[in-house]
């Protein structure tokens, strides 16, 4: 495999892949479990709307929540059965806060509810847009944003290259190689779907050079297509979209720019799988593929249905090894803690690992920066993490932002690097959220204060009109009172004049 | 939930790196030994004692954890460093003070690892050179490459009690480095090829001292095959300070001394990889180190030429020092994605 006209991005990091873990099995599956949980909000966007209640049956496919407004995505049930209840549980997000999920009853005979396959080939964009809007279907590869969206094109910029992230970055994480394995064909035809769709002049896909037989694989599946299978070397964070459009093509994506403003339109392979899938079969996005891995007995991909307890996949691995029974989500470079094993499979879920302290050991003491660059080295964005780090833990959070501090990706090359085992990124979130909520109260500061110079300019003008309205009204008495005074001045010189006359008489 | 992402991390610790840095000195100091005796051990030795006793005194007072900053090395790299650049043959209080103040005043005054301005190394030695410019400027003659060998029990004796030796043995044993002896044999109006003459200069630059440098040049260069250092910071600071040098030497021959001269002679290689590449107190984008680098190698040679001190790093070297908060503010590298 050699790299043709590939742009290298500056810094990136190559762990330990410990990836051949879990790829000597081909993808298996489960037994349906004996319940089914189904946040509504497993994407980015609106919460979905419920449109089941307690006792409802339903049936394979069925959308139980339906998408709300644009940036929504559907929930269908993943098998048959019985609506259990609608209510808050722990779900697999660095929260670790509860949320409103569907619980399903399985009744164990798996009925498809009418499946419409679409025939893609003859329909209108718009027509097929909107046919995936109730696919359920979001970014697989972690992001979770509504593809449907994706889609959409805007007329001022037409997207010229449609890219399909085949990269996999992350060590651990194989389930879009074994998906690359097993369904190259389902993946090919989705890009080729997506690629008409978006109407898309080339489609590349980029794929790292550690995974040969995915190569293989999409390679064949291609032959007959115009689409190009491109390799990229090993370094991690090349999965990362706006690196992979660099090692691809050369282009900078700009911190505030998407990358559709330059024409580029990126999916994941798992997505344009659940493209083809939806669209040719009728199948909504009711299951994935997870890797199970790290300590567990049996490292393996697994197809999942949604809201399959996780405990359920961790004993079909073989169970836990070790005591410690921590499960990370996601790869060891930009995953999380997951709160608990019960947690449901969701949409985002594409990789648990049981940690344990042979695998991630426990962090070293903190030393002091000693400046030496290495995280500077390894960023992928050019970033100066050493002043970043400096800035952040020193809350001189203005400098930060000067810094650049919102270019960072939190990709963890960084704190890969640092000889003094500082936890860099995580001065990097606090440092966001900080600014975030600084700015935020200073908007709500701002609010407030033009609220209550309204107010005060406000209580001003009805003082004046008020005082207005008095000196008014002080006018009017005084004129009153100035007439009384002219009249009785002139009953009083009438009463002199009559008593001069009277006493005249009487003289 | 805290996200302690990255679970996983693959870098040496400070530890590591300081002693990877001690490790690229052995060559250069072994040279030492063949060329000038053991003297310069006892120095080393004496430093390290010191710094390791003031540091843990300092940390006992500041309440931090002593055997993890005194583990972690950089005290050690400092005091090697001053022991290294002071004559071998000081007594022996002068190496003490030295590492002492050193370690004081150019690193815990400023809160200890990673916070020091200037390069620790570098101000005891700007301290010494001001407290005590005779003995700072006695230099030993090189033994085992001249006739005037010296007995390593005599150096003891030199650095531990001058005052057991005659004045006469001293000066017989000792004289100035050969940029101090070329400075001042120029003010007595002797062209350049008739002071070179004398015994103490050789092939490039100082006889003993040019085979030390390249003792000094394999350290550097381990330390750039394990990525301690990068080539920023040696490669701008010698090509800067041959440059110079060129200029003046094709101008008056007779006056200057040839570049490789003065990239040999002196602390030049020692400056270029080990001394200016303190990460601490040096700037950290590669293009401050560029400029960083060349802006020490030009006052390096104007000190040397111009400056009334026989050795110009120092002075340069904390000069520099404070420029790198400006330096690296005014060389940011470009983001990804901006103009």
């Amino acid at each position: 495999m050699q790299f043709k006209n590939i742009f290298k991005f500056n810094g990136g990091v190559h762990p330990n892949e410990n990836k051949s873990l879990s790829t000597s099995l081909p993808i298996g599956s489960l037994p349906i479990p004996k319940k089914l949980v189904l946040p509504l909000r497993q994407h980015v966007g609106r919460v979905a709307k419920l449109k089941v209640k307690p006792g409802d049956q339903v049936l394979k496919g069925q959308i139980i929540a339906e998408a709300d407004g644009n940036i929504s995505a559907s929930i269908h049930a993943p098998t048959s059965g019985k609506i259990l209840k609608i209510s808050e549980e722990i779900l697999p997000h660095p929260s670790g806060l509860p949320d409103f999920c569907i619980t399903i009853e399985p009744d164990f005979k798996d009925t498809w509810v009418e499946k419409k396959p679409i025939s893609w080939k003859k329909l209108d964009r718009s027509k097929l847009i909107e046919a995936l809007s109730q696919s359920g279907i979001v970014g697989l590869g972690g992001a979770v944003f509504p593809t449907h969206m994706k889609l959409k094109i805007n007329q001022s910029q037409p997207i010229n290259t449609l890219v399909i992230n085949a990269a996999e970055c992350e060590p651990f994480i194989t389930c879009d190689d074994m998906l690359m394995r097993e369904r190259a064909d389902e993946i090919i035809q989705g890009a080729l779907i997506a690629q008409t769709i978006l109407d898309a002049k080339e489609c590349v896909v980029g794929i790292e050079n550690n995974k040969i037989e995915a190569y293989e694989a999409l390679k064949k599946a291609a032959q007959k297509t115009t689409i190009e299978i491109k390799v990229v070397p090993t370094v991690y964070p090349s999965g990362d979209a706006k690196r992979l459009i660099y090692l691809l093509m050369g282009i900078e994506v700009p911190k505030e720019k998407r990358s559709v403003d330059l024409g580029i339109q990126v999916f994941n392979v798992a997505t344009v799988a659940a493209i083809y899938r939806y669209l040719e079969l009728g199948e909504p996005s009711i299951s994935r593929v997870v890797t199970i891995t790290g300590a567990v007995k049996a490292p393996q991909n697994y197809e999942v249905l949604f809201g399959t307890p996780l405990s359920e996949l961790i004993v079909a691995a073989g169970g836990s090894s070790n005591k410690t029974k921590k499960f990370i989500m996601g790869g060891p470079m930009m995953g999380f803690d997951l709160p608990s094993i019960h947690v449901p499979v969701t949409k985002a879920m594409n990789c648990v690992i049981e940690s344990s302290p042979e695998l991630f050991p426990a962090p070293k003491p903190v030393m002091p920066c000693i400046r030496c660059a290495r995280c500077a080295d390894a960023c992928p964005v050019n970033l100066q993490p050493q002043e970043l780090y400096w800035f952040s833990k020193s809350s001189q959070l203005e400098k930060a932002r000067d810094y650049n501090l919102f270019d960072c990706i939190e990709c963890g090359c960084c704190t890969y690097v640092c000889p003094s085992k500082i936890p860099l990124v995580q001065f990097y979130r606090y440092a966001k959220s900080e600014i975030i909520a600084q700015d935020k109260s200073k908007e709500a500061a701002n609010t407030a204060r033009e609220r209550n110079e309204f107010r005060l300019a406000r209580i001003e003008r009805e003082k004046k009109e008020r005082a207005e309205r008095n000196a008014q009204k002080a006018l009017g008495a005084n004129e009153k009172q100035a007439d009384d005074e002219k009249k009785s001045t002139i009953a009083a010189a009438m009463e002199r004049v009559k008593q001069t006359q009277q006493e005249n008489i009487k003289n | 939930m805290d996200n302690r992402s990255p679970y996983i991390v693959d870098a040496p610790s400070v530890s590591v790196i300081m002693f990877k840095v001690l490790l690229a000195l052995i060559p250069g100091i072994a040279l030492y030994v063949y060329a000038f005796g053991l003297g310069v051990i006892i120095n080393i030795l004496l430093a390290s004692l010191t710094v390791i006793l003031t540091e843990s005194a300092i940390l006992a007072i500041r309440k931090l954890p002593i055997k993890v900053f005194i583990l972690d090395g950089s005290g050690l790299v400092a005091a090697w460093l001053l022991a290294l650049s002071i004559p071998s043959i000081a007594p022996w209080w002068i190496i003490v003070i030295g590492t002492l103040l050193c370690i004081t005043f150019g690193k815990h005054v400023y809160g200890g690892l990673g916070y020091n301005l200037f390069n620790p190394a570098m101000l005891g030695y700007a301290i010494l050179l001001i407290s005590f410019p005779l003995v700072m400027s006695q230099w030993q003659i090189p033994g085992s490459l001249t006739e005037n060998n010296i007995e390593w029990l005599d150096q003891i004796k030199i650095i531990m009690n001058s005052s057991l030796l005659s004045k006469e043995t001293i000066d017989a044993m000792s004289s100035a480095t050969p940029l101090d002896y070329i400075k001042t044999q120029l003010t007595l109006h002797q062209p350049l090829s008739v002071i070179q003459q004398n015994k103490i200069f050789s092939f490039l630059g100082g006889k003993g001292l040019e085979l030390i440098s390249l003792g000094y040049l394999a350290g550097g260069l381990y330390l750039l095959k394990e990525k301690i250092i990068s080539w920023h910071l040696p490669v701008s600071f010698l090509a800067s300070l041959f440059i110079i040098a060129s200029i003046f030497y094709s101008i008056a021959p007779d006056t200057y001394a040839s570049p490789l001269f003065h990239v040999m002679s002196g602390g030049s290689i020692l400056c270029a990889f080990f001394i200016i590449t303190d990460p601490v107190s040096g700037p950290t984008t590669p293009k401050g180190k560029i400029y960083f680098g060349i802006a020490i190698g030009l006052l390096v040679f104007i000190i040397r030429i111009f400056g009334g001190y026989p050795e110009g790093i120092a002075f340069a070297v904390l000069i520099m020092n404070i420029f790198v908060p400006l330096i690296d503010s005014l060389t940011q590298p470009r983001i990804f994605g901006h103009k």
